[in-house]
């Protein structure tokens, strides 16, 4: 690891080892639960074993004199802490009140009763068995359709029909466009809920110094200052004087982009025992009370001419909430609605949304966010009418496609598409793929009885979320740059990552901007003690607009070098190159050292200058980004027991210019295999009494690596002219260009039985039964 | 996920585990299956004795006509001997089908039979091989036959202070073929339905036939009447599709969330075809 000063190879763009990964391959990185404090107490929460219930008491005598512990909370305890936030605002929504424990009533397996405080982590647990509940069990509902028939169990009292909101958008001439088709195809698809289970469960250390009234909060998080800014709030402290502080998160893939109950009750503890406090999520708590993803029931139509041009969309998506809203619960499905038409030209959309209560956990943002629901409706719904009017699925797709020649794109949802080439990626995955050949091959196995499939989906993706008028809490970012005294920098950035790489990705920009080695750059995030205000790491927005307030600090300091450079070589002819700053007359250069050094020691300033070189900026993205691409799977399916191996998997994705190509296919992988734990293994069940069935590892299949296909990535590049770097994101893009690949490959390959359509996951059962009922025929 | 507080002792020898477990001590071998219950507090032992530490108990051995194999010998250890690879691949293919590579390290071959979870894998091998399990008390010694030995789900013949110690295979004849085929659950990797099959040619007709399943009902059995359908058959892809549809009758079939019971049934028919299938072909 050389260690220079200057630099004249450029980094972007280049497939650089990960900074991070020492101190992760080693050991030897800090996360939450490695953090040890003198006096540490340890936190278990007893939780509700029933889906709703009313609490008609609770005895914590018992537990209160138990070993070791010296605390206990319930509802009554907490009742000034303020409810935990959710920060959607959609017209008429009912938003139920969430206490950080249960004051009268509980409402989802898992529900916070009381909280056991000891000196250790085995005495709080077992302290925990001798808290009492007495609960009237009620009746329950898990299912967000059963939760809308008459007299179904009403989760909140307050509304009876389950309903938080319903959501109507529509663009173009939908009725005109539906009335004019040749064909509409309809059908029902759901997505189901999925457990994100990040390997890393949650976890908070909370550390009160009273005379201060400084709190410090470690948490596994992908917002540090809007957790800071929102729990102060939920504990009535002045926010400066909170401190969050994020050490290494083991994922988060959006379920941590949430401001949870147990942050708060750990402040709350803090401040109560006037001790450290840890609490470590178990797994089992992390299946029952962490945010599950998806969770949908949509009901698709679409309209079209016989030569496959679609006219129109129509979509009604049924949101399984879950009991109460965290912090985007009601957001995610209006996602969806925005990416509804995918990459094709029309414009006539119409959406329903209906949020429903269920007693669950709630849903919320899990990688893709309600883009993978809407990619996997319209790719499967231009499959079902390619094998409606027997036309070839890539056809259909590249005579619906946006062209190239009209971005801009103003889309029916009232979205900017900023820049496309949606047939390139295609062609290049048809080429990938070799598919004429399969298609040949594929009409011989028919011919010999064999099942086998080839799907494609073309996804578009809104991600770099985003103008802040649209979202909740500011889409900015920030950045920090600091170029100390002998010339080494330090980044600051207010994006959180947690695995996507910008420790090294801001630090290859800083390099090839400044000129400086790799190694000479620090890039920081996730200390608000440190890190100027920042929204955090989600929407796969780091780099697009994170990175981008990390240019424009860049061009503030290299303006400032220049000058100071000017002035020490005493010419307004001068160029910054390679970390100097070279005068173009006499070639004479000052070396970014000495100018870092002059800047501070500021015996003499140019005109008007400061001294130091320290700039912060905030960057307003003005538009989203629109990365886009092609994905091909290639099924065989073993007719006796419907096991389905995935012999091909081709991805081409476009998400504009590349910092990294080795982080770019790291995270297509990564969400290729989350997006195919959804297509053909994954699923959290609830049971008729709000149980969660698949409570446990040994029940929910995560994909593991001897489960997984050979991925074949490859790229276009579309730079996006929303911000300088031409970045769009990708941190997404891969979960939700795959499911639908996935499943219509399985379509495909079942289709001679007239199969049109299956719901996620495919598991081997499902298959079988349409076999042998088709055998039947 | 934190167990009740226990006490644990690692003794040196049989004799004192013994003695330790006749005093109301639970025994502890890889531990793959009791941690994680004792973590979910399904199961709370006050007192763990660890067999692991007892080298004398981890061995495979061919001695007086027979192979014999240590109960504390790992998935691994048996997927990998030499002696078993040769002398007894049944065992070590099903050994090869546990779990993933870090269970297979831990986990005992004695700890997983006493467990006897219905989905588990040995129960089928080791009673298509006819084995047998030498049981051992602080005062006691037997030896049960394997079908003797699984009476239920998670229930077996085991006394509460006797330990497995040793599982002994007959030596195989000339001419046997073997095959253990497994439909894994996805999430925990145990069998769906897993059956082992053994058979041998003697003069172009079968003269031994077994076929044992897992995964399919309460415990893993042997499969009679698919098996007298094919004795003294030759063994052709009609005889083993027919014995194979035999595998399922007369058996309370496991329903959950992972396969309904007429799915089951049915993986047992495929996975009986294509364990006969590939046993008949290694016979030759």
């Amino acid at each position: 690891m050389a260690s220079t000063m200057t630099q004249t190879e450029t980094l972007v763009g280049k497939r650089v080892r990960r900074c991070e990964d020492p101190r992760l391959i080693t050991g030897t990185a800090t996360y939450v639960e490695d953090i040890q404090m003198p006096g540490m107490h340890y936190a278990v929460i007893v939780r509700s074993p029933h889906a709703a219930a009313l609490i008609r008491s609770i005895n914590v005598k018992q537990a209160k004199v138990a070993p070791g512990v010296v605390a206990v909370f319930t509802g009554k305890d907490t009742e000034r802490v303020g409810q935990v936030p959710c920060g959607a605002s959609l017209p008429g929504l009912r938003v139920p009140h969430h206490h950080v424990l249960a004051t009268d009533r509980v409402y989802f397996v898992g529900h916070p009763v009381a909280v056991v405080v000891a000196t250790d982590r085995y005495l709080a647990r077992d302290a925990s068995d001798l808290v009492e509940v007495d609960y009237d069990v009620l009746p329950a509902v898990a299912d967000p359709e059963k939760a809308q028939v008459q007299g179904a169990p009403a989760v909140h009292p307050e509304w009876p029909d389950n309903i938080a909101f319903t959501f109507h958008q529509e663009g173009g001439e939908v009725d005109k466009a539906f009335a004019e088709a040749d064909v509409v195809v309809k059908q029902r698809i759901t997505s189901q809920r999925l457990i994100p289970m990040a390997m890393e469960t949650r976890g908070v250390v909370a550390e009160w110094r009273g005379a201060d009234r400084q709190l410090n909060l470690y948490t596994s998080t992908q917002i540090p200052h809007l957790v800071r800014t929102l729990v102060a709030q939920m504990l009535g402290l002045e926010e400066n004087r909170m401190r969050v502080v994020t050490p290494e998160v083991g994922g988060g893939f959006g379920s941590k982009l949430n401001v949870y109950a147990e942050e708060a009750l750990m402040g709350f503890v803090a401040m109560k025992i006037n001790k450290p406090v840890k609490w470590i999520e178990s797994r089992r708590e992390n299946f029952l009370c962490t945010i599950h993803g998806r969770g949908h029931v949509d009901y698709y139509e679409l309209a079209a001419k016989r030569d496959g041009t679609i006219l129109g969309i129509k979509l009604k998506i049924i949101q399984d909430l879950g009991a109460y809203h965290q912090l985007l619960t009601p957001v995610i499905p209006t996602l969806s609605v925005l990416m509804m038409p995918g990459l094709y030209r029309t414009r006539n959309v119409r959406a329903d949304i209906v949020g429903v209560f269920t007693n669950c956990m709630p849903t919320d943002a899990y990688r893709g966010a309600g883009r993978p629901e809407a990619t996997h409706g319209i790719e499967r719904m231009v499959d079902i009418l390619a094998g409606e009017l027997k036309m070839d699925p890539a056809e259909i797709r590249l005579k619906n496609f946006i062209g190239n020649d009209e971005f801009p794109y103003q889309t029916g949802t009232g979205l900017l598409y900023d820049s496309g080439n949606y047939a390139a990626p295609l062609k290049k995955a048809l080429d990938n793929v070799g598919y004429v050949k399969l298609r040949q091959e594929q009409a011989e196995a028919r011919k010999q009885g064999k099942w086998m499939g080839i799907g494609i989906s073309t996804y578009g993706e809104i991600c770099a979320i985003g103008p802040s008028p649209a979202t909740p809490a500011g889409g900015w970012e920030s950045a920090t740059v600091k170029i100390e005294p002998t010339g080494k920098v330090t980044v600051m950035t207010g994006a959180c990552p947690h695995g996507q790489g910008e420790e090294t990705t801001f630090a290859q920009i800083t390099a090839d901007e400044l000129g400086v080695g790799i190694d000479d750059v620090l890039v920081i995030r996730g200390d608000t003690a440190i890190v100027q205000y920042g929204i955090g790491t989600f929407g796969s927005r780091a780099t697009a607009i994170g990175g981008t307030a990390l240019y424009y600090a860049l061009q503030d300091l290299k303006a400032k070098i220049k000058k100071f450079g000017a002035m020490l070589l005493e010419s307004d002819d001068v160029t910054f190159s390679s970390g100097q700053v070279i005068c173009d007359r006499t070639g004479k250069s000052k070396s970014l050292p000495e100018i870092a050094a002059a800047s501070y020691r500021a015996l003499k300033l140019p005109a008007n200058t400061e001294p130091g070189l320290l700039s912060t900026r905030f960057w307003e993205p003005p538009n989203f980004t629109f990365p886009f691409g092609a994905h091909i799977v290639v099924s065989d399916i073993d007719g006796e027991t419907g096991q389905i191996k995935i012999r091909r998997y081709v991805a081409v994705d476009d998400c504009g210019n590349i910092i990294n190509p080795l982080l770019v296919d790291g995270q297509v992988h990564g969400g290729v295999a989350q997006g195919l734990g959804q297509a053909l293994w994954e699923q959290a069940v609830y049971d008729e009494h709000g149980q969660l069935v698949t409570g446990e590892l040994m029940d929910y299949a995560v994909p593991r690596a001897h489960m997984m296909p050979w991925i074949e990535t490859d790229h276009t590049t579309t730079p996006s002219p929303v911000n300088p770097l031409g970045v769009k994101g990708v941190g997404e893009a891969g979960t939700i260009g795959c499911s639908p690949a996935v499943v219509n490959s399985v379509v495909d390959a079942l289709s001679r039985l007239g199969v049109r359509h299956i719901d996620m996951p495919l598991t081997p059962e499902k298959i079988w039964k349409l076999i042998a009922r088709g055998k039947l025929k | 996920m934190i167990a009740q507080k226990f006490e644990y002792t690692a003794p040196r020898t049989l004799d004192e585990a013994l003695h330790l477990l006749a005093a109301g001590a639970k025994p502890l071998a890889g531990g793959m299956s009791l941690i994680p219950m004792m973590k979910l507090r399904l199961a709370a032992p006050e007192h763990l004795v660890d067999l692991g530490k007892l080298k004398d108990l981890n061995y495979v051995r061919e001695a007086d006509g027979a192979l014999r194999i240590g109960a504390t010998a790992t998935h691994t250890d048996l997927e990998s001997s030499p002696i078993l690879r040769a002398k007894c691949p049944l065992l070590a293919e099903t050994a090869a089908a546990i779990g993933d590579v870090q269970v297979r390290n831990m986990g005992t071959i004695g700890g997983s039979v006493a467990h006897a979870d219905p989905a588990a894998d040995y129960p089928a091998a080791l009673q298509a091989l006819e084995a047998k399990l030498v049981l051992k008390g602080s005062k006691s010694e037997r030896i049960l036959t394997a079908a003797d030995f699984f009476v239920d789900a998670f229930t077996t013949s085991l006394q509460p202070s006797e330990i497995i110690c040793e599982v002994i295979v007959p030596m195989e004849t000339a001419g046997t073929g073997t095959s253990y085929q497994k439909m894994p659950q996805p999430a925990s990797g145990f069998a769906i339905v897993g059956v082992a099959a053994r058979v041998r040619r003697s003069a172009g007709k079968i003269a031994l036939v077994r076929i044992a399943v897992t995964g399919l009902s309460n415990r893993a059995y042997r499969a009679a009447a698919a098996e007298q359908t094919l004795e003294g058959k030759v063994g052709s892809a009609a005889e083993t599709q027919n014995a194979a549809a035999l595998v399922s009758q007369g058996v309370d079939a496991n329903s959950d969330l992972h396969a309904s019971a007429e799915f089951r049934r049915h993986l047992a028919v495929v996975h009986a075809a294509r364990a006969l299938t590939v046993a008949l072909a290694r016979t030759a």
